[in-house]
Parts: structure tokens; C-alpha cells; sequence
């Protein structure tokens, strides 16, 4: 069982989870952005995305580079098959990644309302559609549809049941851990209405996302068999647990405790994410080639294991540093005038 | 592996006609990867200049340093995103343009990819602390944070140019029977060939920051904007460019050094070596090849033999030797590197003449011609690096691994749609570069204003309406020092 494959393939999915929850919550706030009303209603919400995921979206970003050389590296063939059969998603999610980068950096140094808005719609627009064109991506390889060989239908591969599902269970776990994670970045900068404002779109994109994952499970039953078996049976618990956590933040965000929420978003989108890597455990592309027959050359498999060990003792340390400094109040304006200083849109309400 | 059987063992395999695919792939590869390096060359070397400006700040207690510094960070900010952005695109279209390269050799070249991305992640991360931690963390501490990104530069440049090195001197498997076996990932981490390329590479980097940064505020200077700002703005970057350009046309000629034995038709095609000569090649520049024959060229007796193999006598093999099949095209090759060289030698001697009149006591910064040359250093930076690259790369062809394996069979199956997507690449990094132009400019020119960068969210005339002051200012990072000091100094 503990194989250096199985190393390398957990060693890929846990990059793949980090991402999902680091860089999904930064593809979430988009959601928000998009959805937060034209520049006036907007403009705090906006104001606290980029407070929130501007130190940190670069380095949350760096996980999807990771997962991509674990998996050429590790796995190359099964890295060839995907690209040469999903390269319409793949595409498209990589042009909403490069347009939700630049112009969220553009945004910030916007110059006139127009630009700010302009680069505005481009950020909100593509962190919603990178997500999506990922998810079919998970869709696609978990359902079965990229052939070991490649070069599969570049259309039905992923425009399917599964695909289509797990492209909006991506969307809405993004835009329900941003939720929770902004709420909680509004009250701890002290903006209680901000905060209720947060906590009332966070309720009811968790509810919805809820209730799209189970309703997932559904067409997964005929449409992905070999994942649906793996998710009621060796997954069952994750799934459960994830059910749990979704739950309890729900509960959490209505009795307004937004820290402890933070912790049970993250378990429930990471337990989904589980579910779906363990429902599909031994396979690397569902009912086409499994971990040990896609694996590359031992050697480098090795290699990859010490690289990922670094990793863990070099970067893990300075990551977490970045998410603590984040957290400290100098670092959410609260040193010195600190609570006063409101953006000048909370002022607008005051106005006759 | 013995390379001539490994040559005769793949020229059998292919030589077809190309797929309709190939080219906009390749037209693809060129302008995505031409695009990102220049953004990596300030990824590269851009930590460095700012901790250099942002030290003397400190040390010296200069506000001008400290706020060029500040700025300099900014700026950073705008071109790190883009660079993150543009560098992800290259990991994707690694397996999208090229699967069967990724397939047949991922897990050989994959390695220093993989420390490529564990630098990149130092890198993001402490960017992310010293950009936003101006104000928020005791300054010594701060300065400390842009350290990790300098160094980071230095691996990840190591380790790109290692996969670089192999593609051209590939090492670390075995070809038995087509099958590619007894894989040896950390000799393509170390592979001979990689740490000449990547000092090259990296010398480069801090070319293209140094000079670039230096031509703005040259341009600022003969402009009239004659302030200590400009001074110091231009002599921190110059000095890092000035180390560099004189260094590079060295490191360059060791790097090029056994190329006759490694890749002899790319060395032909930069020399424009038609024939294999009886004696001494001469150095031909200009010119163009047509026909198997070298036309029109300047012709400096010796001078080809000299550099290239370091002898009076012995000639530099000729395009002669080869099959058609096995040669790059020769006149985009050649005058490649005739310009990288061409510029490479005019900036070494731009920066040589500076310093040596700045010892007899004469000051360039005064004269008009040279900050108009200066003002242009930086667009001659790029365009030599970028050249560079042009001419390791298509002299290279028509192998993407040299001698293993043709460009043709790592090519997707692709049909000439991919000119749709080469199409949309081009309005897509169109826009990024206006995005970037149009937000940079405007941010010179706020700050040459005075003052600091509001947000942009909300409309405007609201702005004016509300109390004027830093109290509208909703990002600390943006609120100039409030005269007590920043919090934590």
C-alpha cells in the first residue's frame, strides 16, 4: 500500500486540497466582487477583498503550479492523455487565471472609477469561470472520460453529467469558504454591518451549495459508477464529515461565531475534495490507468518525495508566518487611529 | 549513449511533412515564453536593486531611498502578478502544446521543475510580506523579507535553465529500443551544461531590470527632472547593470565554448559557416544564406575561428556537414545572435565609457546623447535578451530535445485551429501589456503629483466630496508615515 507511488499520488492531492481551499477562497471573493452591486453599494466589499486576498493570492496560487509538476513529473503519461483530451477546459480555465491576476493587481492601482470598474468586472468575471473550468477538469478524469492514450473527445469529455456538476460544486464551495472567510475578516476589522452583510450571503451560498454537491451524487450513480462506488463505500465517512462541517458553519455563521466557522468551511470543502480523491483511489484516470501503472521512473519519484519534503520544512513555515502576520492587527488596521478610519463608502449611508 | 547512433536511430524515425498543428504551436510557445521572461528578469533582479535602495534608506536614514524603495515595491507588485500569471500559462501549455515531450519525458525533465516551484513559493510568499508589511512590521525585519527573493531568483533561474540545458545536451536516461529507461533525475538537475546557461540567463535578468529601471528615470532626467529621486533612481539600477553588462559577453563566450562538439549545425547557423573552411573561418556579419550559400556578408578574416574554437587554424564546421533535415533555419539563427551580441557589446561599452569618464571627472548624466541612449538601454536590454533566446532556441531545431527527440513528434494532434487560440493569446497579452502600461504610467504620474494611491473603489466625485485627507486613504499600506512615525518603528 505505502508505495513511493502512493507517496507521490498523496503527496499531488494534498496539493490539490491546499488549492482547492487556499486558492479556491481567492476565486470565491470574486464571486462576492461580481455579486456585490454597482460602485457605490459595492465599494466595501470590494475594499475588504482586497484587504483579504491581496497578500496572500499570489503564494495560495503557487499550489496549482505544484500540482501541475507533481503530476507531469510523477504521472507524465497521464498528464499527456488529459491535456490532449480536456485542453478546451484547460484553456479556458487558464485565461480566466490570467485575467483574474492582472487585473486584479491592475484594479488596485486603478487610477479613474472607470478603470477600477473595467478591471473590476474582468477579476470578478474570470475567478468565477477558472473555478468552473477546473471542476469539469475533476469531473472529466473522475468520471472516466480521458482515455489512457489521450487525444479523447475534446467536447463530450467533460460537456457530461459529472463534469457539469462538479465545475458548479466548485464554483459554490469557492464562493462559500470566501463567505465565510471575508465575514470573518469584516468583524475582526471591526465592521460589525459589513460583517452581518457577509454573514447573510454566506448563509445562503453555503445553504445552495449544499444542497447542489448532494444533488450531485445523483446523476454520479449512472453517470461515474467506479466514483460512486468508491464514495459511498471506501469515502462514505468523508462525505459524512463534510455533510457535518457544512452544517456546523452554517450553524456557526447564524449564531455569528465567524472564527470557529472559518475552521468548519475549510473541513467541509476539504472533506468534499477528500471524497472525491478517495472515491477514486487506485485510479489516476477512473476505469483507464491506476497510481502504479501511471507512476514515472522510480528515481524520479524519489526525487519528488525529497523535493515535497523541503517543501514541507522550508515553505510550510514561511506560509504559515504570511497567514499569521495576516491575522495580527497590525496587519488589519486596527494599530493606533485604527477603529475610526473607515473607508469613506461606509459614509455614504450617513448621507441624507 | 553514443550520440551519432542516436542521431541515425531518430532521423529514420520521422522527417515528414509538418502537422498543421506545429507552427501555431510554436508561434504560441515563442510569444508566451517571450512574454514571461521579461517579467521573470524582474522577478529575477528586481529583489535585489529594491533591497539595495531600501538598505541605503535605512542606513543612511534617507527618506528619497526609503521612498523610492516604497515604490519600487509597488511597481514589483503590478509586475509580479502578470509574471505569476504568464509563468502559469507556460506549466499548462507545457502539456498542451507539447504532450509528446511531457508524456515521453516528464518524468526525466521534471525534477528541477518541481525546485523551480518551491522557489517560486518562497518567492510569492515573502513578496506578499514585504509588500503589505511597509508600516506593519519593526523595519529591519522588513528589509530581512526581501532577501528570500533574491535568492529564490537565483534557484528558480538554476533550475528553468537546467531543464533549458537539457533540451540541448540531454543527459540522465538511456534510449533502449525507443523505450526511455534507467532515468536519472538529479543528473538533469546537475546536468554539465546547466550552470553556464543559467549564469548566463541570470546576468541577463539583472541587464534587463537594471537597465529598464535606469531608462525611466534617465527618461525623467531629460525631461528636466533633475532631483536627487532621479540621481539615485538611475545610479542604483545602473550600477547593478553596469556589473552585469560588463560581465555578460564573458560568461556568454564561456557558455558558448565546445558548441562545435554540442549542437555544430546551431554553431554553423550563428556563424553563417556555409562550408567547412581549409583554414580559419571568418566572422561573417550581415548577410543572408540562401541556396547552401552565404551572400552579401561583412567578412572579418580569422575572427569566427577565434571565438568560436579558440584557434588560429581550425575552421568552424560547416552547414555542409548536415543533412537538410537536421538544420535550423539559418538566417533567423544567425542574425539572432548577431544582435544579441551586436547589443550586448554596445551596452558593455556604454557602461565601460560612463565609468571611465566618471574617473576622469566627467559626468555622463549631463549629457543629453548619452541619457537618450540610456533612456533606450532598457528596450536594447530586452531586445538582446530576447534574442538570445531566439537563437538558442531555433538554432536548436529541428530537435526539442537535441538529437532524442523532433519538435514534430512532441506536437499535440492538433489541427491549424490553434491559430483561434494563437489569435486570442495575442489580444490576451495585447491586453496585459496595455493593462500594465496604461496602470504603471499613471501611477508615475500620481506620484510625480505627490501623494499616495487612493483606492479606486467608488465613484470619484464622491471621493471629493468626503473629508479630504489621508482619513479617506482606506489601505494602510497606501497612507504616506504620519509625522510620529509608522507604527513599529
Amino acid at each position: 500500500m505505502m508505495t513511493v507511488e502512493f507517496a507521490v499520488a498523496a503527496a499531488l492531492f494534498a496539493g490539490v486540497l491546499f488549492y482547492a481551499v487556499l486558492g479556491g477562497a481567492d476565486f470565491g471573493s470574486g464571486f462576492h466582487d461580481l455579486t456585490a452591486g454597482g460602485s457605490r453599494r459595492g465599494a466595501e466589499v470590494r475594499t475588504l477583498i482586497d484587504h483579504s486576498i491581496g497578500p496572500v493570492w499570489e503564494a495560495n496560487h503557487v499550489w496549482l503550479i505544484y500540482v501541475l509538476v507533481t503530476w507531469w513529473t510523477g504521472f507524465p503519461e497521464s498528464f499527456a492523455a488529459a491535456m490532449t483530451t480536456l485542453y478546451v477546459p484547460f484553456v479556458l480555465a487558464l485565461v480566466g487565471i490570467v485575467l483574474r491576476g492582472a487585473s486584479f493587481a491592475f484594479r488596485k492601482y486603478s487610477e479613474t472609477l472607470w478603470q477600477a470598474r473595467l478591471f473590476g468586472i474582468v477579476f470578478a468575471t474570470s475567478s468565477v469561470l477558472a473555478p468552473f473550468f477546473l471542476g469539469t477538469i475533476a469531473g472529466a478524469l473522475a468520471s472516466g472520460r480521458v482515455p489512457a492514450g489521450g487525444g479523447g473527445d475534446p467536447w463530450s469529455s467533460w460537456i457530461a453529467p459529472t463534469p457539469l456538476f462538479t465545475g458548479a460544486i466548485s464554483v459554490g464551495t469557492c464562493a462559500f469558504l470566501a463567505g465565510t472567510f471575508l465575514t470573518a475578516d469584516a468583524a475582526r476589522r471591526g465592521q460589525a454591518a459589513l460583517a452581518e452583510r457577509m454573514r447573510r450571503r454566506s448563509l445562503v451560498v453555503g445553504a445552495v451549495t449544499g444542497v447542489v454537491v448532494f444533488a450531485g451524487l445523483i446523476p454520479i450513480e449512472h453517470d461515474a459508477p467506479t466514483l460512486w462506488e468508491g464514495l459511498v463505500g471506501r469515502a462514505a465517512p468523508v462525505i459524512a464529515l463534510s455533510a457535518l462541517g457544512g452544517i456546523a458553519t452554517l450553524v456557526l455563521l447564524w449564531r455569528r461565531r465567524f472564527s470557529p466557522a472559518r475552521g468548519t468551511a475549510v473541513i467541509a470543502v476539504a472533506a468534499v475534495m477528500a471524497g472525491w480523491g478517495i472515491g477514486q483511489y487506485p485510479w489516476v484516470l477512473v476505469d483507464q490507468v491506476t497510481i502504479a501503472e501511471a507512476a514515472g521512473a522510480p528515481a524520479t519519484m524519489q526525487g519528488l518525495l525529497v523535493a515535497v519534503g523541503i517543501a514541507a520544512v522550508v515553505v510550510g513555515p514561511a506560509l504559515g508566518y504570511l497567514f499569521y502576520l495576516t491575522q495580527t492587527p497590525q496587519w488589519n488596521g486596527q494599530e493606533g487611529e485604527g477603529r475610526e478610519r473607515v473607508h469613506w463608502s461606509a459614509r455614504l449611508n450617513d448621507r441624507p | 549513449m553514443d550520440a551519432t547512433q542516436l542521431l541515425a536511430q531518430a532521423s529514420d524515425a520521422v522527417a515528414a511533412a509538418d502537422p498543421a498543428g506545429l507552427l501555431p504551436a510554436r508561434q504560441q510557445m515563442a510569444l508566451s515564453l517571450g512574454w514571461h521572461i521579461i517579467l521573470a528578469c524582474f522577478g529575477v533582479a528586481f529583489p535585489a536593486i529594491i533591497f539595495v535602495m531600501h538598505l541605503r534608506g535605512i542606513r543612511k536614514d534617507d527618506p528619497v531611498a526609503l521612498n523610492l524603495a516604497k515604490r519600487w515595491g509597488k511597481v514589483s507588485a503590478v509586475l509580479f502578478a502578470i509574471g505569476a500569471v504568464s509563468g502559469t500559462v507556460l506549466s499548462f501549455e507545457m502539456g498542451l502544446l507539447w504532450p509528446g515531450l511531457m508524456g515521453t519525458y516528464g518524468d526525466v525533465l521534471g525534477l528541477p521543475f518541481a525546485f523551480e516551484g518551491l522557489a517560486f513559493f518562497l518567492e510569492a510568499i515573502f513578496l506578499g510580506i514585504y509588500l503589505y508589511g511597509w508600516g506593519r512590521m519593526p523595519q529591519k525585519l522588513h528589509l530581512l523579507m526581501v532577501l528570500p527573493m533574491a535568492i529564490t531568483g537565483v534557484i528558480g533561474t538554476y533550475c528553468v535553465l537546467a531543464v533549458n540545458a537539457w533540451m540541448n545536451v540531454p543527459v540522465g536516461f538511456d534510449l533502449v529500443d525507443g523505450e526511455v529507461t534507467n532515468v536519472q533525475p538529479w543528473a538533469v538537475l546537475f546536468n554539465p551544461h546547466a550552470f553556464m546557461q543559467f549564469a548566463h540567463m541570470w546576468v541577463a535578468a539583472y541587464m534587463v531590470a537594471g537597465f529598464s529601471i535606469a531608462a525611466v528615470y534617465a527618461a525623467g532626467m531629460l525631461k528636466g527632472r533633475r532631483d536627487r529621486h532621479h540621481r539615485l533612481g538611475f545610479m542604483v539600477p545602473f550600477a547593478f547593470a553596469t556589473i552585469a553588462a560588463l560581465a555578460q559577453p564573458f560568461v556568454g563566450h564561456f557558455l558558448g565554448e565546445g558548441l562545435a562538439e554540442r549542437q555544430p549545425a546551431k554553431l554553423a547557423s550563428f556563424e553563417f559557416a556555409d562550408t567547412t573552411e581549409d583554414g580559419a573561418t571568418p566572422l561573417r556579419i550581415g548577410g543572408v544564406y540562401v541556396d547552401g550559400e552565404v551572400k552579401w556578408a561583412i567578412e572579418v578574416p580569422y575572427l569566427s575561428s577565434i571565438a568560436s574554437m579558440g584557434s588560429l587554424t581550425e575552421p568552424v564546421p560547416g552547414l555542409d556537414q548536415f543533412p537538410e533535415e537536421d538544420e535550423p533555419p539559418v538566417n533567423l539563427t544567425h542574425y539572432a545572435f548577431q544582435a544579441m551580441i551586436g547589443i550586448g557589446l554596445l551596452l558593455m561599452a556604454a557602461v565601460a565609457l560612463y565609468w571611465f569618464l566618471r574617473w576622469r571627472r566627467r559626468e555622463l548624466l549631463d549629457n543629453k546623447w548619452f541619457l537618450r541612449f540610456m533612456a533606450v538601454s532598457g528596450i536594447l536590454a530586452v531586445v538582446a535578451m530576447e534574442a538570445g533566446w531566439i537563437a538558442t532556441e531555433v538554432g536548436r531545431q529541428p530537435w526539442i530535445v537535441y538529437g532524442v527527440m523532433r519538435t514534430t513528434e512532441a506536437a499535440g494532434d492538433h489541427s491549424s485551429a490553434l491559430w483561434l487560440v494563437y489569435g486570442g493569446s495575442v489580444v490576451l497579452y495585447g491586453g496585459m501589456t496595455l493593462g500594465a502600461i496604461v496602470v504603471l504610467r499613471s501611477m508615475a504620474r500620481r506620484w510625480r503629483k505627490g501623494g499616495d494611491l487612493p483606492s479606486p473603489y467608488g465613484p470619484k466625485t464622491l471621493a471629493a466630496e468626503g473629508p479630504a485627507g489621508a482619513d479617506v486613504r482606506d489601505c494602510p499600506d497606501e497612507r504616506e508615515a504620519p509625522a510620529g512615525g509608522e507604527a513599529g518603528r
